[in-house]
């Protein structure tokens, strides 16, 4: 097991959104901290680094992720998926797209971790009812929308409109 | 495009979404403006009220990483408090002086290399306190007995005025039928998905603040901020960021803390940055206010309503910050509501508490003084055995009355609120739905429906707030009136057009309604025109009144647009019409030209016209000024200051909401099933349906959630009991009743395109609207919200309704 010591800083190695990145970090240095301060990615946010609202989320080897509640040092070596990563090309993915469209942000401060969220979820449940669409959202705080166009934007791109 | 050739009206998706959806947006944490940025860390207080003692700093400062350590006595001897709007012995600091008034207040500060190290050094810092008795009842903060949180005060009410409209008291005595109640409103917040954050630099010779920020306005408040720092406003320079992550009111309490930082990075000679975190939001930033109100209303038997008294007891927390107590003077002016009735008494009593101060949160004491005045509707409306409609109808200001001066003051400008009933009984299907209540009430079970409706002020004038001051005052202070709307447009020599409004948003599409308003003034599309939002107090062009609050944005901030784009339009046709060699008046600007009316290929591209106003100012017609940088001001009309009766025009615009809610309730668990909401909205004009539509969803999900589940508990020892996300339950999806919306929109006389501010919406209504089923399914009218499970198991139960 990797020991580290209290204030000694360790470099960590991911690739990100398909680049290899590299940065320093201590023991204690969360991901999303890391991925913010260190590599300097903004489009990941926090708001509540205590695991509630879902705004940190980000892929890790394929799975949707809150960065707040995982060290960087956990994540050596991963394949992270970030916002920054979705539209492929630079062109929206059909998710993305569909959000505006859909008027699915206002603030666009929760916005990151739930497209992390629902691509992965849409991935794995490729045709949702509304009510497991609610459901997956429920890990998620969004303070603006009232959820309303979320819904149904996930719901186009799941080819299933309400 | 809409379909009569304008975007103004029409659904355009936003210009502000590309980049928040690819993870481009920038917001204050991802902002690093100067070199040589330190973290701070703040300790807060773990006493609701004590005092302190000693506070040693010395282990704190030799931690390694650390670069200063301030304490609130150092704070307090670098600069002076922070001025209020209410005459009172406070001296407001944003750290605690001598003694702790709120849990969570900070004491101390950890300027350090990173937020880590900062956080360590909090650790190390010792305080020693002597609790003293705190004061959490705003009810029991009034007696004689009560220890004071302000001793200097002599009394925890620290604002007590009375009013008097009409003569409410022949109305009490001739009425037919007096409906009484009282309760007790919960605090709760709209809690942004960002919190506040702010990076400060003090740079000497001459001595200069700058502040990045996600400061929400109003810009009045940058008075205050100048007058603790003791600097003139042109040497403390507010820099917004360039998103905001929400604010629903909540950033504007964030100024105690901008003048901390401030005076922080002077005494320590570097610039620093402080993000608030989530923990810290919750027990120290803001919210709006728990509430110990009463009304009476007298009725008719007819169910004519024919007096309103209110009394309003408003929690403010430990300290009365600006612009308190603003929060029960807004829909002062309008306290008869949507309604004819003109004999009103109000009392108006705030009181200090050891709980977190208030502030601006989303309907700014629309919810609080909404839930006395459509409660009373309901329960006149069943005491009188009048269909709860009916008592409305027979209520309401009539259609042919607009304008309509209210009794203290208000001008409404436009509606028709029958209409808008109707239309909302219509979406609910009320007839079928009161016929499924009364089956369902004979079957034993708890079924029931409510109403509510609300008129939404918009654009306020700024001198509402002085009525908290005697009329006598007023004049001895001198006058105040009026909210002023301020844009720039401007285009470069490459012809590209840049709009520059100060409204700072926080995610509600200002950018897009602003392009829309130009494009069609210009000729131009939405695309076509950049938009920049953030402000800076030493470049762009504001006034007091600059900022995001009480739905200014479509009330005044449009008009603004509207003026400065007609102004930048006349000037390109004037260049436009010498080199087409006709008379200006015959020149229209439409699809990117300037072209002559009705001959359209005698057209010239709107770029190079306006490019000419820089490239060839030889070449511009007679007298012209070159360049195009156009700044409207905009005084909206009707707003004078109050009269000596305490009269105020407190908002340009006055929009309408009914809304209908019907619940079921599950004896067993408490539970509330939502079966149908259906909002009505009178909006005026449409600027963007899609944006209205997100408005109004996002203000239902707030009203909802203070009905349901949000509040900010304090144990009777003031301790925060919701000081995280998993005890403050925030509304998630599976939560979201559903709502049906529907619109009957009458055009504001009072602006330009016809627009009245919208925002606030089911933000003030939901929690009335709850209640008011609650009331009925339950047959008893001492109902309070939050409807959670306990309580309303609780009351089920025949209790009196405990959490
Ligand atoms: S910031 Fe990670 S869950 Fe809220
Ligand atoms: S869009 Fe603002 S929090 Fe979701």
């Amino acid at each position: 097991m990797l020991r580290i010591a209290p204030g000694t800083r360790h470099r960590i190695s991911v690739t990100v959104n398909g680049r290899p990145h590299a940065g320093f970090a201590e023991a204690r240095t969360l991901l999303s901290d890391f991925l913010r301060h260190e590599l300097k990615l903004f489009g990941t946010h926090v708001g509540c680094e205590h695991g509630v609202c879902g705004a940190c989320t980000v892929n890790i080897d394929g799975r949707a992720v809150r960065s707040c509640l995982r060290f960087a040092v956990q994540v050596d070596g991963a394949e992270i998926r970030t916002v920054e990563g979705l539209a492929e090309g630079g062109a929206l993915s059909p998710l993305q797209e569909a959000f505006r469209r859909r008027h699915a942000l206002q603030c666009g401060f929760c916005t990151a971790g739930i497209l992390i969220s629902a691509t992965q979820f849409l991935e794995t449940s490729p045709n949702p009812t509304e009510a497991e669409v609610r459901d997956m959202l429920s890990g998620h705080i969004c303070r603006c929308t009232g959820y309303e166009g979320m819904v149904r934007a996930i719901l186009d791109v799941a080819g299933e409109t309400p | 495009m809409s379909a009569g050739g304008f975007w103004v009206g029409a659904p355009v998706p936003r210009k502000e979404d590309e980049a928040l959806l690819t993870g481009h947006a920038r917001f204050i944490d991802d902002m690093e403006p100067v070199p040589g940025i330190r973290h701070a860390a703040l300790l807060r207080s773990p006493h609701a009220h004590a005092e302190i003692r000693s506070v040693d700093l010395t282990r704190a400062a030799a931690h390694p990483g650390v670069h200063g350590v301030l304490s609130g006595a150092d704070i307090a001897a670098a600069i002076g408090p922070i001025p209020s709007a209410v005459r009172v012995p406070i001296d407001y600091y944003p750290m605690a002086v001598g003694k702790v008034r709120y849990a969570g207040e900070p004491v101390a500060l950890i300027a350090a290399e990173d937020r880590y190290v900062a956080e360590d050094a909090l650790e190390l810092i010792e305080v020693d306190y002597r609790p003293l008795p705190p004061v959490i009842d705003p009810k029991a903060a009034m007696d004689d007995d009560a220890a004071l949180l302000h001793e200097a005060v002599g009394s925890n009410v620290v604002h007590h005025r009375e009013f008097r409209y009409g003569d409410p008291e022949t109305a009490f005595a001739e009425a037919d039928r007096i409906v009484r109640l009282d309760w007790t409103f919960p605090r709760y917040s709209s809690t942004p998905m960002e919190t506040c954050g702010a990076i400060a630099q003090f740079e000497p010779a001459p001595d200069r603040y700058t502040i990045w920020s996600n400061f929400q306005g109003p810009f009045i408040l940058h008075a205050l901020m100048c007058g603790a720092l003791r600097v003139p406003g042109n040497r403390l320079r507010l820099i917004t960021a360039p998103q905001s992550g929400g604010s629903f009111g909540i950033k504007q309490g964030m100024y105690p803390y901008m003048v901390l930082l401030a005076a922080a990075s002077r005494l320590l000679g570097v610039p620093l940055k402080w993000i608030e975190d989530r923990l810290e939001h919750l027990v120290g930033s803001s919210s709006a206010s728990n509430r110990e109100d009463a009304v009476e209303a007298a009725f008719r038997s007819d169910g004519t309503l024919t007096g309103l008294r209110f009394r309003n007891t408003v929690d403010v927390g430990a300290y009365i910050r600006a612009p308190e107590p603003a929060s029960v003077y807004r829909m002062h002016s309008a306290s008869n509501g949507a309604y004819r009735v003109r004999n009103i008494a109000v009392d108006n009593r705030l009181v200090t508490t050891n709980r977190l101060p208030i502030g601006l949160n989303r309907g700014y004491g629309g919810p609080q003084f909404f839930f006395a005045l459509e409660r009373a509707m309901d329960a006149g409306a069943r005491a009188l055995g009048i269909d709860i409609a009916e008592i409305r109808r027979r209520n309401f200001v009539p259609a042919d009355a607009f304008p309509y001066r209210a009794p203290a003051g208000a001008l409404y400008d436009a509606g028709d609120y029958e209409a808008a009933l109707d239309r909302t009984l219509d979406l609910a299907g009320y007839a079928a739905l009161c016929a499924e209540r009364d089956r369902a009430k004979a079957d034993g079970w708890l079924f029931g429906i409510g109403l509510a409706t609300a008129i939404e002020p918009s654009g306020s004038n700024m001198a509402y707030v002085t009525l908290a001051q005697t009329p006598e005052e007023r004049a001895r202070a001198g006058g105040r009136s009026g909210g002023l709307g301020t844009c720039t447009i401007s285009i470069d020599p490459s012809g590209s057009v840049t709009v520059k409004t100060v409204s700072t948003p926080a995610g509600q599409g200002h950018a897009t309604v602003a392009a829309q308003v130009a494009a069609d003034a210009l000729g131009l599309t939405p695309d076509d025109i950049d938009v920049v939002t953030e402000i800076d107090t030493l470049t762009s062009a504001w006034s007091l009144a600059s900022g995001n609050y009480a739905n200014r944005f479509s009330s005044v901030v449009v008009d603004a647009i509207g003026n400065a784009a007609r102004t930048v339009a006349e000037k390109i046709r004037m260049i436009a019409a010498e080199d087409l060699e006709v008379a200006a008046e015959d020149v229209e600007l439409a699809d990117g030209t300037a072209r002559v009316v009705g001959v359209p290929e005698k057209s010239l591209p709107f770029r190079r016209v306006a490019a000419k106003a820089h490239w060839h100012p030889a070449g511009l017609p007679e007298g012209m000024a070159p360049g195009i940088f156009e700044t409207a001001v905009l005084s909206p009309p009707g707003l004078g200051p109050p009269d000596e009766q305490d009269r105020v025009a407190s908002a340009v615009t006055f929009g309408f909401i009914c809304d209908l809610a019907a619940v079921e309730i599950d004896p067993g668990t408490g539970r509330i099933e939502i079966g149908t909401y259906v909002s009505v909205h009178d909006v005026g004009k449409v600027l963007n349906p899609l944006i209205v539509e997100g408005q109004i969803v996002g203000g239902f999900a707030h009203g909802i959630a203070g009905a349901l589940m949000e509040e900010m508990v304090y144990d009777e020892d003031g301790n925060p009991l919701s000081g995280s996300f998993a005890d403050y339950l925030c509304i998630t999806a599976p939560e979201m009743p559903r709502l049906t919306i529907g619109h009957v929109d009458t055009p504001s006389p009072h602006t330009a395109l016809g627009a009245k501010g919208m925002g606030d919406g089911c933000s003030m209504l939901a929690p009335v609207a709850i209640a008011n089923a609650v009331a009925d399914a339950l047959g008893r009218e001492d109902v309070e919200p939050p409807f959670t499970l306990n309580r309303v198991w609780d009351l089920v139960a025949g209790g009196g309704g405990a959490g």
